[in-house]
């Protein structure tokens, strides 16, 4: 469960971001859709904790992100390729990773496994840096980090942007069975609507900072969002 | 059109993002600039009497004629080593109405008018006039003026089509010596053979014009292999190579800050700002050899220290000040992932660590200038271990600076602030003046016992200093992550 209440960011006088209250249940899909500046990436880094909210605050699994560290342990993230370590290879940088999740060599093996067709042999075993990929498999080895070690909650910020087509339907079946059993918390950025829809059970709109709709996905929700959307 | 580059030129300039931050270390480079177009000037200026009166039976000229070679060869090699073609740029500009052949010819227009061809017309020029007043033909020294500026000329351009070719590097380095022994054993002067073509050109002015050809020869030649570049996967790309991981699981015995370290090792190994570093290293551990065969120098034991701190240091201080920025490029990343603050700070302490250890170790040969230095360097390596370390990981809270790893380090001040700086009194001034005043008061034993106690007391109180440290770090956090991501 992630609560966010009376959640505010000012840069001097100008207000970006401004949420009374939202509540995310553990277990859902949660999409966040905007347009440029409606503060999605301002809201994901808040939630962890990468810059401070003016007011107000965000509880992830019962701990205030700004007080406590230990949301860190069950929450995996991937917001831009500055999470990415330039000068390692994709294997170093989930064994990286992997070693600071608690899992051995093998364990990340393992893991990894699961995802040799999302990778699309572009990205494991290959004699590259992170720095010489192409923007698509950067994408990719850090979406994969983001879900490494068991964590309860994943934000990814525009997960889809720069993938091509095979590997965006591959991300949504992915995403989908993260949220099978109902365990694990997604948050998921996008401008893209026919994705969020078809990956996220609810999916809240953004403008200018605040919260304009909060919506159940349903037949009808890529209907009501691009009629919103085409002002 | 010209007008249209030169404008972003001067906008590039002044509206870095870096300019008004780093504009201490403009004025510092400012100042390098300005004292070498100084000494040139006085030499050039100087350099005809101060020949003639060492070599009162000789021709100035004729001496500084047999002596060109070596300069042009020297200039070649410190270009080589310094200049670059600077392309990356001029991407945006290609997709826009402008023709190629424009573009490449502003490029290499530029390039002529670097600081590296300057320099040098501060020693001709003047040493021309101080010829002309002395007597000299006047057609004949500015015909050798001319092909001096040609000569400088030609170098910059042949610099860059040499510049992808190690191989040339080496075979000017092996000229150059070859050059000197011939002359050393008299069996052919070479330069002086050079020389004498110089001689002629005052003597027939007219022969300047030669070297005219040949700077618009390697002109036309540069224009051409440019021209053919100027392609995002030709020149403008940086080339990827396939890369060997060097296998580092024999640093796992290390614990939970085998990760970090590895990291560590591979940041020093794989970019190109970190690797010119470790140059450093080897110039640092040397730097004892500028004092300790200079008598001068045998009686001021304080430089013992200096000269300690300094070789067993030098991974330290060329590491450690810029710790955390070189983490800059992924702060958000490490920010947010799940480990303690203290074990990143532990892990970099570490490295440090057994740098200087190993950099005493490899310093040993030092016992060769008397047993004294040497304890000094041990006192000056239990100092760096138990202050300098903290000292300079303290210092790293005020690192405000992003790194980006992938430019070179020689006379690179990116990320580079006044805390760099003032740390070095702490790191070095502070035990040299101890030392200093103990040596001078009581005796030589206890001031290097009282540098070594410091360092004990250091070591003793590192968990303490950890945690202080620690915390201060994260207090600065957020202030980090907002100016990690500024790019210059």
């Amino acid at each position: 469960m992630i609560e966010t209440t009376q959640l505010s960011k000012k840069y001097g006088k100008v207000e970006v971001l401004n949420i009374a209250s939202l509540e995310i249940p553990t277990g859902q899909s949660f999409g966040l859709v905007g347009n440029n500046g409606a503060g999605k990436t301002t809201y994901f880094n808040m939630l962890l904790d990468l810059i401070r909210p003016t007011m107000g605050s965000i509880t992830n699994h019962d701990i205030v992100v700004n007080q406590s560290e230990a949301w860190k342990n069950f929450t995996g993230s991937f917001i831009d390729e500055s999470f990415l370590i330039g000068y390692l290879t994709p294997d170093e940088y989930f064994d990286f990773i992997g070693d600071l999740r608690g899992m051995n060599k093998a364990d990340v093996k393992l893991f990894l496994t699961q995802f040799g067709e999302f990778f699309n042999d572009e990205v494991l075993g290959k004699k590259k840096y992170l720095r010489d990929l192409s923007k698509g498999n950067q994408k990719k080895a850090g979406i994969i980090a983001a879900m490494m070690g068991n964590p309860k909650v994943v934000i990814l910020d525009e997960p889809f942007a720069n993938l091509d087509p095979t590997t965006q339907i591959r991300l949504k079946k992915i995403l989908k069975t993260l949220t099978e059993n109902k365990e694990i918390t997604v948050l998921v950025s996008s401008h893209d609507l026919s994705h969020v829809t078809e990956v996220c059970e609810r999916i809240v709109v953004l403008d200018k900072g605040h919260l304009v709709k909060d919506i159940e996905t349903s037949q009808e929700t890529l209907k009501e969002l691009e009629s919103y959307f085409s002002v | 059109m010209i007008s249209h580059f030169l404008k972003l030129e001067w906008k590039q300039f002044f509206r870095s993002s870096s300019f008004s931050k780093s504009i201490g270390a403009k004025i510092l480079i400012g100042f390098f600039g300005l004292y070498f177009t100084g000494c040139f000037l006085l030499i050039g200026i100087g350099a005809y009497w101060i020949l003639k009166k060492q070599f009162p039976e000789q021709d100035p000229l004729v001496l500084v004629n047999s002596f060109l070679m070596y300069v042009i060869v020297a200039d070649l090699i410190f270009r080589y080593l310094m200049q670059k073609l600077p392309v990356m740029n001029i991407k945006p500009l290609l997709v826009l109405p402008i023709q190629k052949s424009k573009i490449v010819h502003f490029i290499l227009t530029k390039s002529s008018c670097s600081f590296f061809n300057i320099l040098g017309l501060f020693f001709y020029v003047p040493f021309s006039v101080v010829l002309i007043t002395q007597g000299y033909n006047l057609a004949g020294i500015l015909g050798w003026l001319a092909s001096m500026i040609l000569i400088i000329q030609s170098v910059n351009f042949f610099n860059f089509l040499v510049n992808k070719n190690n191989s040339v590097l080496v075979g000017l380095l092996l000229l150059l010596i070859f050059g000197y022994f011939i002359q050393y054993f008299n069996w052919f002067d070479l330069p002086g053979f050079i020389g004498k073509g110089f001689d002629a050109v005052y003597q027939s002015p007219i022969l300047s014009l030669l070297f005219l050809v040949m700077l618009i020869g390697l002109y036309m030649v540069n224009f051409k292999q440019l021209r053919n570049e100027v392609y995002l996967d030709a020149l403008i790309s940086e080339q990827t190579k396939e890369i060997n991981s060097a296998d580092l699981s024999f640093l796992e015995k290390l614990g939970d800050l085998a990760p970090f370290i590895k990291n560590d090792l591979r940041l020093i190994w794989r970019n190109k700002r970190t690797k010119s570093s470790v140059w450093m290293i080897a110039m640092g551990l040397l730097y004892g050899l500028f004092f300790y065969p200079n008598p001068m120098y045998a009686d001021m034991e304080f430089i013992y220290v200096l000269v300690g701190i300094f070789s067993t240091g030098t991974l330290l201080i060329n590491f450690g000040q810029f710790i955390p920025a070189w983490d800059s490029g992924y702060f958000n990343m490490l920010m947010s992932q799940n480990f303690k603050y203290e074990r990143y700070l532990k892990s970099k302490f570490t490295i440090m660590a057994i740098s200087v250890v190993a950099l005493f170790v490899l310093g040993i040969p030092y016992i060769y200038f008397g047993w004294k230095v040497l304890l000094v360097h041990f006192a000056a390596m239990i100092y760096n271990l138990g202050v300098n370390t903290h000292v300079i990981l303290l210092g790293g809270t005020f690192n405000r600076k992003r790194i980006n790893l992938d430019e070179k380090a020689a006379f690179n001040f990116q990320g580079t602030g006044a805390v760099q700086w003032i740390i070095g009194i702490p790191l070095m001034i502070l035990p040299m003046a101890i030392f200093g005043l103990i040596n001078w008061l009581i005796g030589f034993e206890i001031a290097t016992a009282t540098i070594a106690v410091m360092g004990f007391i250091g070591i003793a109180l590192h968990k303490k200093f950890m945690a202080a440290i620690t915390k201060k770090y994260i207090t600065n956090k957020y202030v980090m992550i907002h100016a990690f991501k500024q790019e210059n």
